[in-house]
Order: C-alpha cells, then structure tokens, then sequence
C-alpha cells in the first residue's frame, strides 16, 4: 500500500497517524509541505523507520531541504511518483 | 489580455500597460513601452531601468520608490540618489513608470 | 508625523504549502512605507520562509525566498529566530539564509538582521508591542 502525506508533520498529526497505522511492507510517499518529516534530527524523525519513507525531488528542492535529509529517505521525480502510484494496489492521501 | 504591437509583432500586457511576462522584454519593447508613457528615453533613463532589472533579478521584486531612491544613490551617486533627478526622467513615478518601461511588474508597496 | 508604533509580524507558516508566507512578506513590504518599528518573528514552520537553498525549478512554484534579503533595504531589520523551533526541526541558524542590512549609522557596515532567542523572549516581544499581525 503507498500512503501519501502532504502536511507538515509540525502543523498536523497525518504524518504521525500515518506512521503509526502504515504496515512495514508499505512505502509511505511524502510530497508538499509533507517533505518537511524527512528531515533529520527533527522531533519526529524517530517516526522514519517505521516504513519505507519516500520524498518528491522538486518540493524537497523547493524547500531547500536536500542536505537536511535523513538517512534512508530516498527520493522520487515526479514519472517515480506515477510509478509508484500505478504499482501499488491501493493509495491512501492522509490530507 | 490586452496586447501592444512592437515591429509587427503583439506583445501581451495586462490592463494597466504592465508587461504580462518578464520575459517577453528586450530593448524595442521598452522603447514601445516609453511611448505610452511619453518618455524619450536617454542614457539616464536607461540607467535606471537596467538598475531596477538587476534589483529584480537579484530580489524578485520590484523596489518602492524609496528604496530605489536610496539604492541609487548608492551606486551612481548622491547626485541621482534623489527624488527630484528620478522624477524629471520619470515624472508619473519612478518606480511605476521606470518598472512599467523595463517590463517588470508593478512594485510592491507602490501606494 | 503621527506616533511611531511597535509592530510585530508572527509567521508560523511553511513557504509554498499555504499563502499565508507570501501574502505576510508582501504586507511587510508595504507596510515599510509608513515607517513603523518592524520586528518579523519566524516560529514553528515560519522558521522554514528562510531557509537557505530554497530551489523552485523542478516544482513550477516562483521561488520568492530572495526577496527575504530585500528586507534590509526596507529598514526591516529586526528578525527574530525562535530557537526552540528550529531544535525540533533538525536545524540550526547555519540552514538559515544570511539576512543582513546596512547601518546607516555606522559607515553602512554590514550587520546581520537575525537574532536566535528563545520562546520567552518571543513571548516579550510580543506582550512589548503595539500591534501582532499573524500568518
């Protein structure tokens, strides 16, 4: 299953919720100000492990966040958006 | 969208004269532009409007007047870091008309 | 002249997801013509409005994070950091860009605009001004 979080994880619990319902096989696709859980060091970057965690390149960029990255994390363009979309069987958005 | 015509060629603006896309200007549509405002445009006149391109470029707005003013000042003297030098080659505002000639969007905290 | 009166800007909003970081620039912006005394506070995920390195090209959005250096030359120069909120976030003053502004005062030295201080300062510099505009 890909989740998909779009909310900073500072502002609202979606990310929080999101990685505390997201089984392990799932990958869980942060986008927007979502990208902002990927950081490391935050108070909820323990969070990150729980599952596969997956950020969209350009808001990461946008954000200004490359460097600020934790490790693992990896990264997607949008055409590794679409394919993750089309490979999972189900999308949860947790808006 | 309202359009002017530069060399046979239509040039989108929006409906205060203000070019639609920065990146539509180069120098026959300023000097298209200067007509509308009856400017005749000099090597002064140029100098500041290549000011403001870089000041946008740099910062992605448009200066108010004031801080055109004391920009100016700073980089071509304290003899045309004055309101009075900008508004002879500007007269209907330095800011708003120089920003509408070099193709840059109305300047924020113009008032 | 009227009374010059204590302004404050709070912004707890990340760029980009809402508008709300945009539209408290651009009144920053015009509110500078009235030649009040500014102070900007960045808390929470305003701290993210000026992070360095902000690059826009592959997201279609206009990347307005330059205009946060314009600040200085708009005499708003009272930038204030809160600490606490750039701990939870993972990052220090160095992610942030370098605001500065020229002091008119001092031979047009360079000086920075950002002070890092903790939520009890903020909560001063709120109770000590006039008037909290929040986005």
């Amino acid at each position: 299953m890909l989740h998909i979080v779009n909310k900073s994880p500072f502002q609202n619990d979606s990310f929080i919720s999101c990685m505390a319902h997201a089984a392990e096989s799932s990958t869980v696709l942060l986008i927007e100000d979502g990208v902002f859980a990927a950081l490391k060091g935050s108070n909820v970057a323990d969070h990150l492990s729980k599952a596969k965690v997956i950020a969209l390149q350009s808001d990461v960029s946008a954000r200004g966040i490359d460097a600020n990255l934790a490790e693992g994390v990896e990264l997607v363009d949008y055409a590794g958006f679409v394919d993750l979309v089309a490979d999972n069987e189900s999308v949860q958005s947790w808006v | 969208m309202p359009s002017m015509d530069v060399n046979g060629s239509a040039v989108e603006v929006d409906e205060e004269g203000y070019l639609s896309d920065i990146n539509d200007w180069n120098r026959d549509i300023a000097s298209a532009l200067a007509e509308t405002e009856e400017v005749e445009l000099t090597d002064s006149h140029w100098e500041v409007i290549d000011f403001l391109r870089e000041y946008y470029d740099e910062y992605q707005i448009a200066p108010a007047v004031r801080v055109l003013t004391k920009a100016i000042g700073k980089k071509l003297g304290k003899d045309k870091g004055n309101s009075k030098y900008l508004y002879e080659l500007f007269p209907y505002g330095p800011a708003k008309q120089a920003c509408k000639i070099g193709g840059l969007p109305k300047p924020t905290g113009c008032i | 002249m009227s009374e010059i009166k204590k302004f404050v800007y709070v912004n707890r909003k990340a760029p980009y997801g809402t508008v709300y970081a945009l539209e408290s620039l651009e009144v920053v912006l015009i509110g500078a013509a009235f030649d009040q005394d500014v102070r900007l506070i960045f808390m929470d995920d305003g701290v993210f409005q000026i992070k360095k390195d902000q690059n826009t090209e592959g997201s279609g959005l206009k990347n307005f994070s330059p205009t946060y250096n314009a600040l200085g030359d708009y005499d708003v120069n009272k930038i204030y950091v809160e600490k606490e909120s750039l701990e939870a976030r993972g990052l220090t003053l160095d992610d942030l860009m370098d605001l500065t502004y020229e002091d008119e005062d001092d031979d047009w030295a360079e000086k920075s605009s950002i002070s890092l201080v903790s939520a009890d300062e903020i909560r001063d510099l709120m109770e000590d001004s006039d008037v909290v505009l929040s986005f």
